[in-house]
């Protein structure tokens, strides 16, 4: 109907923010990566681990996730209300407040002004004007639904609904802190406490960026690229329930074997291991949308993504809650391995989801097709072997480190030191940076793609004539 | 299903739904007396200790170095005796950690002399050779800016008045640049001249190592 009086203007900005902010993100995460096994890097006090390792985390978290997230949402959410933007102009602002933030951000960590809560490293000022970013997205989310041309809200609209609601109580609970100056603030909350409530925020900032309006995207782009219907209603209302609900429980098995008070790691333990079935309600909802279209995987390439995206969701969440067991956590927790089963979930799940949401929105939006599917198949294989090889290295590497933690000799003692442990580690370290190498060579070729598919666009509508 | 039509009446819901476990896991603790122990041995850091803990944070030390020690037999082989909440009491924020790309520091007060530091914070590969820890030397190029302190320490409320704030800067100072001091040579390796009569931002952060742990080993040795 109104389709022309869409505002796809804000989801390319959106989206070439997010292209830009990935690769800025991903340039620092091999500085890092390097320096994992060559601190000759570490060459001034901005380059040095400890500050860039927050820039890649917040660069990427927040840069390239939350960018891919607004993009898709402010998409999704004008098709399935069949109702243009309510308000466009507020979108512009909040698109332009949204880059300053992430520049801003990048540029205070470097500066080393962060408060160490991670995922919530950012210092007060900076904090204020998110929260303020997301009451204008959140604006804009309302008005366009309450003024909705269609009856019922499909399922990827209450994931955004459930995003917006509880980023907003994970982001002010966590950060409330008092000032010192314009640069540093101390937690209000104070050590067992402190360390409770960051790891509920942490915990469930990765739920509701990294998995909720991730599986919102899933579930509006797998049937539209398709032309298949979702397999079930009825699986994903109970799946998007439960999911939410289980979801803030589960924080405290990052703190598993720390001074928390034991019944909230168990009830953590508990919560994950159930958790694994809305996540898998979800998985199981999108294999079975497929079911008698497989040949799709070939046919189409957009649904190599979704589906090999949803795989490594599903194995994110049995990984998971098994490695937040009691057990398991002692072996486990502070190594490699842990950074691996994050890296599955990112460079899996999330940026596989989010590519193929951008290949199928931009030529949506230009209104030609991409410019070419060919690259956009060997950015696919890129980086679905750059990650697999970047987090199977880190897994072993992890049961390494854990093993050389535990070991010991027959009269008791400790069979390794330290340093042993991490030394050992420098030849796994070196495969990951070649991983990270061919990763992002997948996601030059992705961000090369759409913006000529931009550049195509605009000389058909430059060549009238031609017409 | 009248809910999936209302998407004020959804928002609620779901604000709902997310809070139980929030209040359940989070906001109930908040008043428990098990999420606040406190202790007589536990004393909070001095000023100097606190500003070498916000150069810790400032500089991400956190992202390398966890401070908790699990109960486990080999962690507290590798480490000394595992945390205890009380320990703790003092720190906002907490800096437990999540990932050992070097060793825990929850004991590392009093493992080593103040002049093992100051060599190792400069280069930590001239006592290592491979370990992948970034130098810190041009901390010791940095005076202590200790404008905020007086702030700190009431926002914090450790209780000192402010000529108590003054006196422990200036007796650290003291403390550091006497002749007398048992790391003299291996701090004045590290210190440009000009700063040598005056307090670093790596004397703070030396500071605030020792200690991590402390409390706990005196606890110890008393019993």
């Amino acid at each position: 109907m109104k389709e022309n009086s869409y505002d796809y203007q804000i989801v390319r900005g959106f989206t070439f923010s997010a292209l830009f902010w990935l690769i800025i993100g991903l340039i620092v995460g091999l500085w890092i990566a390097f320096q994992m096994f060559n601190p000759a890097l570490n060459l001034t006090p901005w380059l040095s681990f400890g500050r860039l390792r927050v820039v890649h985390t917040n660069g990427l978290g927040l840069g390239f996730g939350l960018a891919g997230i607004f993009a898709c949402s402010y998409y999704m959410l004008q098709k399935l209300s069949r109702t243009p933007l309510v308000f466009s102009r507020l979108a512009k602002a909040h698109l332009y407040l949204f880059n300053v933030i992430i520049a801003l951000a990048a540029l205070s960590l470097f500066a080393g002004m962060n408060t160490s809560k991670e995922y919530a490293e950012l210092e007060w000022p900076l904090d204020i004007a998110v929260v303020v970013m997301w009451v204008i997205f959140a604006i804009n989310v309302f008005a366009t639904l309450v003024k909705r041309q269609e009856k019922q809200m499909y399922v990827s609209l209450w994931y955004i609904i459930a995003m917006t609601v509880t980023i907003a109580v994970l982001y002010i609970v966590n950060n409330l802190e008092v000032p010192v100056n314009l640069f540093k603030s101390y937690s209000v909350y104070a050590g067992v406490n402190d360390a409770n409530v960051q790891w509920w925020y942490g915990h469930n900032i990765v739920g509701f960026i990294f998995t909720v309006p991730i599986l919102a995207m899933f579930y509006y782009f797998l049937p539209v690229s398709t032309g298949l219907p979702l397999f079930s209603h009825r699986l994903s209302i109970i799946s998007f329930w439960s999911l939410i609900f289980a979801y803030l429980w589960t924080g405290a098995h990052h703190l598993m074997l720390t001074p928390l008070p034991e019944w909230i790691q168990t009830v953590g333990i508990a919560f994950s291991i159930f958790l694994i079935a809305p996540s898998w309600g979800s998985v199981i909802n999108g294999y079975y949308t497929l079911r008698g279209n497989w040949e799709q995987m070939r046919s189409n390439y957009l649904v190599k993504f979704f589906i090999l995206g949803i795989t490594f969701y599903g194995l994110q969440t049995i990984q998971g809650p098994t490695q937040g067991l009691r057990t398991l956590t002692s072996f486990f927790h502070y190594t490699d391995w842990v950074i691996g089963h994050v890296h599955m979930g990112t460079m899996g799940w999330v940026t596989m989801t989010i590519s193929a949401a951008f290949y199928y929105m931009i030529p949506k939006i230009t209104g030609t097709g991409l410019y070419s599917i060919r690259i956009a198949n060997v950015h696919f294989w890129l980086i679905l072997v750059g990650q697999l090889v970047w987090t199977v290295t880190m897994w072993i590497g992890g049961i390494q480190q854990g093993a050389m933690w535990k070991a010991t000799d027959p009269d008791g003692s400790l069979t390794y030191n330290f340093l042993d442990s991490i030394a050992s580690l420098y030849p796994y370290y070196k495969i990951r940076f070649a991983a990270g190498i061919v990763y992002f060579a997948g996601i030059i070729l992705f961000a090369w793609n759409l913006v000529m598919t931009i550049r195509k666009s605009q000389e058909v509508k430059n060549q009238p004539l031609n017409r | 299903m009248g809910v999936y039509s209302k998407p004020v009446v959804f928002a609620i819901l779901s604000a709902v739904v997310i809070l139980i476990g929030t209040v359940v896991t989070v906001f109930i603790p908040m008043l428990m007396p098990s999420t606040q122990p406190v202790s007589d041995y536990v004393k909070p850091y001095t000023v100097v200790e606190l500003e070498g803990r916000d150069i810790y944070i400032r500089e991400g030390c956190n992202n390398c170095h966890t401070q908790t020690v699990r109960p486990l037999r080999t962690e507290v082989l590798r480490y000394g005796e595992y945390s205890k909440p009380e320990e703790f009491a003092y720190d906002r924020p907490f800096l437990w950690g999540s990932r050992r790309t070097g060793p825990d520091l929850n004991r590392v007060g009093g493992k080593y002399p103040d002049s093992w530091h100051y060599k190792h914070m400069k280069s930590p590969q001239s006592m290592f050779e491979k370990s992948n820890m970034p130098p810190y030397g041009w901390m010791a190029e940095n005076r202590l800016d200790t404008r905020y302190s007086k702030k700190k320490i009431s926002i914090l409320g450790y209780g000192y008045t402010e000529e108590e704030v003054e006196r422990q800067i200036a007796g650290y100072k003291a403390r550091v640049t006497s002749p007398s001091y048992d790391s003299k040579e291996a701090r004045n390796e590290v210190t440009p001249e000009e700063l040598r009569n005056e307090l670093t931002e790596m004397d703070a952060v030396i500071a605030y190592l020792q200690k991590l742990g402390r409390d706990v080993k005196n606890m110890e040795a008393e019993e």
